[in-house]
Parts: structure tokens; C-alpha cells; sequence
């Protein structure tokens, strides 16, 4: 199991640089027609805004086991997983900027992306994705295929009657099924020790009969080689698990976050941890890759978020009376 | 000697909430809120600020994000004789509680033949307006107010949202306080007037089944909620250089419903204009003009009019979510069909 292919790592380098690149540029798109007052509903992106800066490991390095039929479920805060998923980046760029030509024709905003092309779902509702995702594997399993369905959650969701219901019926009707719990330390405001009674959701397995797996300290090979096994797993019919990863939110829970209530120490430090870099260090040092090769990829990736971006600026908005559209069929 | 009008201070909606809240927890220790994000960040928006440092974690205590505990939890903790205040953060997030809420919290007074009491008070934001899409735009306030056994309060100006708040601590019946997001007064969302209002310094309280008349006239009666009333006062101000002369009604209170100001008001003015925030269909103005209908039919001049969020869910871009959400001009249009021919 703990045999590492090189072109996965690469997969992952990509997907995790992508998404760090998409979410700069949202945090700085964001903020125009927000200064030097910032308020919320102004500007090119209303709304509120859960960037996953920090996060990215928990996303590509259990979706680079994936394939297109493979179902996900994601949350509030959905663009790392969106992303190494494969949902159209145009379109989920003029999603966020609320155009025609987005996912859902402006209807549904950043904290609700669908992308049935790769089967890929978020909503805002915390914990309510994982039953989603149960019932994709419930249908996989009906349909005698070996795809699978992973819900993504953050550790506050872990307390919500949805995720022990959830783990239950995946349990007892033996789905195949992966939760993934990413522990970002902070439920909004709420440190982890102050919202769970033991310290880490990988625990919580035993009482489901399920595996259990930890990933420490935002790990992306960890988190690569741990997910395979659970694929695997899921795949051949042996049954769901719980992947809990220890990861980091460098930004507050929404932009515009005071954050009063964390260390100003925190983020330099866990940034310091910046799991991009050392994703990149060990390709480098591994010799699984060259500088040159990343900076190709890189400069792709530039590329193709900065057109998704254009994409998205340049294009027209709905029109008003389109809102009455789409409520039935 | 202070007069009474020394001690008025012009507070937000947020301010006028949290000195509410301190003034009867200091007066009752039976109180405590919980609720998400409730302690030192001081709830979301700003409804417990400085409340966590002088009360600590004990009486103000940040809950998981459990719901379903939470809230029932307060069932319990009530019929013990506690007085629990509960903030779950947007209503729309009450679709994982509502059985707490509508089997349990609304009934369990009235199945046990009034001999339990539940003195809960749910706090909850409500409100769109600033692209925060479908699942935190809603105020669902004709959702709660269709269960008996609940009261509904959605007060507008601050001097209500404090004298109507205490009053829901002081009431012994379950009520859920509705607080509508731009009339907080946060320094973060849309800055508008009416989110700031003188408010007294002393212990008050004012009625949890009363409408209030906010602007008179004689032509036209537009009954609006938070927003909706705001957005009334200033359609009856543009109708004034129009020449017509519009009633106000600020509905406050939506379970119990004070028909006695909406019927009298329509009495005089003989046309009827309900404004809602809420969806359309099943809601408050289905419910007023049912009201005027059946006991004030011999009153009307002319059909009544209601507008309301159109039955769709509230969409994310700005254009749409405008075009859904009742603003000045649909009020104003309205009137002037009615009364300019
Ligand atoms: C049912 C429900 N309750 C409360 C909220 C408000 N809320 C949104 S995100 C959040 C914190 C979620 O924490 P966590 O699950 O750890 O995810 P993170 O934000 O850290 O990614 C809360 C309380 C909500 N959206 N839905």
C-alpha cells in the first residue's frame, strides 16, 4: 500500500497549487468595491466567503484516487475539493462572480456548486452533505459498480446529528463510502477542544464499526497513502471510513473575520508549514521532479485560472426575471 | 435630578439587543444563552458582544455545532426552571431543529395541559439583501408562525428589539425573537438609518401582540415587517410628493397577530398593501388579507395588494436577488395603480 506514484504526487502538486492560485485571486477580487469600508453585499463577489488556503492536502490527496464517476460532497468552504475534483473552473469562476455563464447560472454562489459532470455537490448546511454522499453510495452499490462516495466536512460538522446518522447507515449497509474530517482546529470561533469531546474523529469509528485513519499535521503523503487504502477498501466492498486529517486554515472563517478570538501566532506558524511548499520540497528532494518541471506546471496553472477568471469578468449577467426560472422543471 | 430624556442614548439594533440581554440577566440568574459562537466572538451578528466577559463561560456558553442538543436541551433546562435564551445564528439553519422546535418546544405546554412551562426564548437572524444565497437569505417568519404554541416576534427599530426582547425573557410561553440582519447596525453589512434609534437606558418592556402605527395617513395602509417596513416608511414618504397620504403599520408581532391596528387602520384608509420579505405563498400577506377579508371586506375601496419574495429560493447574483426582494419602487408602483387611475 505505501507505493508512491510519482505522476499522483504531480497530480496533487497541481491540484493543491490550483487552488491556492484560485483562491488568491478570489480573496483579492473579494475585496474590490469593499474598501476602504468593507460590506459585505458590495462589490464584484458578494456574500460570505470560506477560502481553504491551508487545507489543500485534505482535498487532493484523496480525490487523485478518483475517478469522474466517483461521487463527492463538500461544504461551505468547497473550492480545494471542487477543484482537484474537476469541476468546469470557468464555470465555477463565474459561478462565484454570479453570471449566466456559471454553474448555475448565478443561482447558487460560492457555498453552492454543482457540477453533476463530475459529480461534484457542496451547500451551505453544515453536515448535511454526508448523507448526500451515503446516498450516492447506497445507489453505487445498488448499481454493482466499484465507485465510491467521499463527504468532506469540517471537525464542527462531526457534532451534527447528520454525521452519526450518517456513519450508521453507511456502517450498516456496509457502503462504499469515505468521510473525511478536516480538523482545522476552529468551528468559526470555536476551538476544536471546545466543541468535541475526545480529539480526533478517527475514534469515532470504533463505534461505528468502521476504520479509522489520522493524518497528523496537514500531511499531503500521509493523506495520499492513507486514502488509498481507504479507496481501495471502499472499492473492493469492505466498507466506509473515516479519514480525520490534522490541517490548517490560514485565513479567517470568512473574509472579513476579525478573528479575535485566535493567537496572532497561530497562522505565521502553521504557515511556516505551508504544506504546498513542502509538497514541492520533497518532489525536489526525492528527485521525482525538477524545479523546471514545477515552474512548467505553475505557469500552466497560471494560465489556466487567470482565463477562468476572464472568463468569468467578461461575462454578461442574468437577467433579473431569470430568477423565477428553474424552481420545477 | 436626570430627566428620563437624559437617559435616552441612540443605540444600533445590536447594541439595544445585548443591553436587553445584560440588563435581565443581571436582574435573573435563572438566565443563560447558548448558541454558536455566542462567547467571545459575540455572536455572529453582534447580539452577545461583551456579554461572554462579564458573565463568563458559564452563563454564556458557546455550544458544537449540535443543534438538535442544543435546543432541546433547553426543553429541559426550562422545565427545570431554568430560563434558557438560545441563539442559532440564521433561521434558515433551523431545518436540522425543527423537530425540537415544532413537536416539542410549541406543543409541550399545551399537551401537558399547561402544566409545563417553557420559558425559551430562540434567537435568530433573518434577511437577505447581500448575496448570501438560498440557504442564509431567508426570514421564514410565516414558517413559525404557522405552529401554535410559538410566539413570533420580528421587531424592527431598536427601541422595540430591547423592550420586545425583554419582554420574551419575562414571558413564560416559548418565543422565537427574530432579529433581522441589516437592522443590527454592524459596521460590516449595508449602513442604513433606521438601524439606529433612540433607545432608554431603563428596564422596559413592550408587548409581544402589538402592531405599531409608524407613520398615519388616510389614503393607503401598507403593513410591512423589519425590512419591509423600512422600505414602506420610505415609499409613503416619495407617495407624500405624489399627494397621497399612506399608514405604516409595523407589524412587530406575527404570532399573535394584532388585527385590532391593522383592521382600524383599513377602516379609515379603505386600500390595503402587505409587504413581506418572506415568500409569497402561505405567508403573512396571504394571512393580513385573509384578515381584512373576513372582517374588514365592508371597508375595502379596492382589492388588496400583496407583495412579497416571489416562490423561488433566494438567488446568489445581485440582479436576481434584486428583482426577487420587495424594494421601494414595487411599493411605490403599487400605490400609485390604486389610487392614480
Ligand atoms: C446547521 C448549521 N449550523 C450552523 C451553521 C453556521 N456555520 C457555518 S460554518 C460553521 C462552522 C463550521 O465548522 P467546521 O465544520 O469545522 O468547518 P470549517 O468552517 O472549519 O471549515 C458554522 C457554525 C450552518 N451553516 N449550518
Amino acid at each position: 500500500m505505501d507505493h508512491i506514484d510519482i505522476k499522483d504526487l504531480l497530480w496533487m502538486y497541481r491540484a493543491m497549487k490550483k487552488s491556492r492560485y484560485f483562491e488568491e485571486r478570489i480573496e483579492k477580487a473579494y475585496l474590490e468595491g469593499k474598501q476602504p469600508i468593507f460590506n459585505i453585499g458590495a462589490g464584484a463577489i458578494p456574500g460570505e466567503m470560506h477560502l481553504s488556503n491551508g487545507q489543500e492536502p485534505s482535498a487532493a490527496g484523496i480525490i487523485v484516487h478518483l475517478t469522474n464517476n466517483d461521487t463527492v460532497t463538500a461544504t461551505h468552504r468547497p473550492h480545494h475539493e471542487a477543484i482537484a475534483k474537476g469541476v468546469d473552473l470557468k464555470k465555477m469562476a463565474a459561478e462565484i462572480y454570479g453570471k449566466k455563464t456559471g454553474l448555475s447560472k448565478g443561482k447558487g454562489g460560492h457555498m453552492h456548486l454543482f457540477d453533476p459532470n463530475v459529480k461534484f455537490s457542496c451547500g451551505g448546511i453544515v453536515g448535511a452533505g454526508i448523507p448526500h454522499a451515503v446516498g450516492a453510495a447506497l445507489a453505487n452499490k445498488k448499481k454493482e459498480t466499484t465507485d465510491i462516495a467521499v463527504a468532506f466536512i469540517g471537525e464542527g460538522a462531526a457534532n451534527s446529528g447528520a454525521f452519526h446518522e450518517s456513519l450508521n447507515l453507511a456502517a450498516l449497509w456496509n457502503l462504499p463510502f469515505i468521510l473525511v474530517v478536516e480538523d482545522n482546529s476552529w468551528g468559526i470561533s470555536v476551538a476544536q477542544k471546545a466543541s468535541t469531546s475526545i480529539p480526533s474523529n478517527d475514534l469515532r469509528a470504533s463505534s461505528y464499526g468502521i476504520k479509522g485513519y489520522l493524518v497528523n499535521d496537514n500531511d499531503p503523503i500521509e493523506m495520499y497513502k492513507v486514502s488509498k487504502e481507504a479507496v481501495a477498501r471502499a472499492r473492493k466492498g469492505k466498507g466506509p471510513s473515516i479519514i480525520e486529517i490534522k490541517t490548517y486554515r490560514f485565513l479567517g472563517h470568512f473574509q472579513g473575520d476579525p478573528e479575535l478570538y485566535r493567537n496572532k501566532e497561530e497562522v505565521p506558524s502553521l504557515r511556516a508549514k505551508d504544506p504546498i511548499n513542502r509538497l514541492k520540497e520533497y518532489l525536489l528532494k526525492e528527485d521525482l521532479s525538477t524545479t523546471e518541471e514545477i515552474k512548467t506546471l505553475e505557469n500552466e496553472i497560471y494560465t489556466e485560472v487567470d482565463s477562468a477568471f476572464e472568463f468569468a469578468i467578461q461575462s454578461e449577467y442574468p437577467k433579473p426575471e431569470e430568477a423565477l426560472e428553474d424552481v420545477f422543471y | 435630578m436626570e430627566t428620563t430624556k437624559d437617559k435616552i442614548k441612540k443605540l444600533t439594533g445590536s447594541k439595544a439587543m445585548i443591553q436587553a440581554l445584560d440588563q435581565e440577566m443581571d436582574r435573573d440568574d435563572s438566565i443563560f444563552v447558548m448558541g454558536e459562537d455566542v462567547g467571545k466572538y459575540g455572536g455572529i451578528f453582534g447580539s452577545t458582544t461583551g456579554l461572554f466577559d462579564k458573565y463568563g463561560g458559564e452563563r454564556i456558553m458557546d455550544t458544537p455545532i449540535s443543534e438538535t442538543g442544543f435546543i432541546g436541551a433547553a426543553v429541559g433546562a426550562a422545565a427545570e426552571g431554568l430560563r434558557p435564551i438560545v441563539e442559532l445564528m440564521f433561521v434558515d439553519f433551523h431545518g436540522v431543529v425543527m423537530d425540537q422546535i415544532y413537536n416539542h418546544i410549541a406543543k409541550i405546554p399545551y399537551m401537558s395541559g399547561g402544566n409545563v412551562k417553557l420559558p425559551i426564548v430562540l434567537l435568530t437572524a433573518v434577511g437577505g439583501g447581500y448575496s448570501d444565497a438560498a440557504q442564509h437569505s431567508q426570514t421564514l417568519y410565516a414558517s413559525f408562525g404557522h405552529l401554535p404554541g410559538l410566539k413570533v416576534v420580528a421587531p424592527t427599530f431598536p427601541n422595540d428589539i430591547k423592550g420586545m426582547l425583554i419582554a420574551a425573557i419575562r414571558d413564560d410561553n416559548p418565543v422565537i425573537f427574530m432579529f433581522h440582519k441589516t437592522l443590527q447596525g454592524l459596521g460590516w453589512m449595508d449602513q442604513i438609518d433606521a438601524s439606529l434609534g433612540p433607545v432608554p437606558e431603563e428596564t422596559y418592556t413592550i408587548p409581544l401582540n402589538k402592531a405599531n402605527v409608524v407613520k398615519t395617513g388616510k389614503d393607503v395602509t401598507i403593513v410591512g415587517v423589519q425590512m419591509m417596513t423600512v422600505k414602506a416608511l420610505e415609499a409613503a414618504k416619495e407617495l407624500t410628493d405624489l399627494g397621497i397620504d399612506a399608514e405604516v403599520i409595523d407589524l412587530r408581532s406575527i404570532k399573535p397577530i394584532d388585527k385590532e391596528t391593522i383592521l382600524k387602520s383599513v377602516e379609515k384608509t379603505g386600500r390595503l398593501v402587505v409587504v413581506d420579505e418572506d415568500y409569497y405563498s402561505y405567508g403573512i400577506t396571504a394571512e393580513i388579507s385573509a384578515i381584512v377579508a373576513s372582517e374588514g371586506f365592508h371597508h375595502l375601496k379596492a382589492p388588496v395588494v400583496r407583495i412579497a419574495t416571489p416562490d423561488v429560493p433566494i438567488p446568489y447574483s445581485r440582479v436576481m436577488e434584486k428583482f426577487v426582494i420587495p424594494d421601494v419602487k414595487d411599493i411605490v408602483d403599487t400605490v400609485k395603480n390604486m389610487l392614480i387611475v
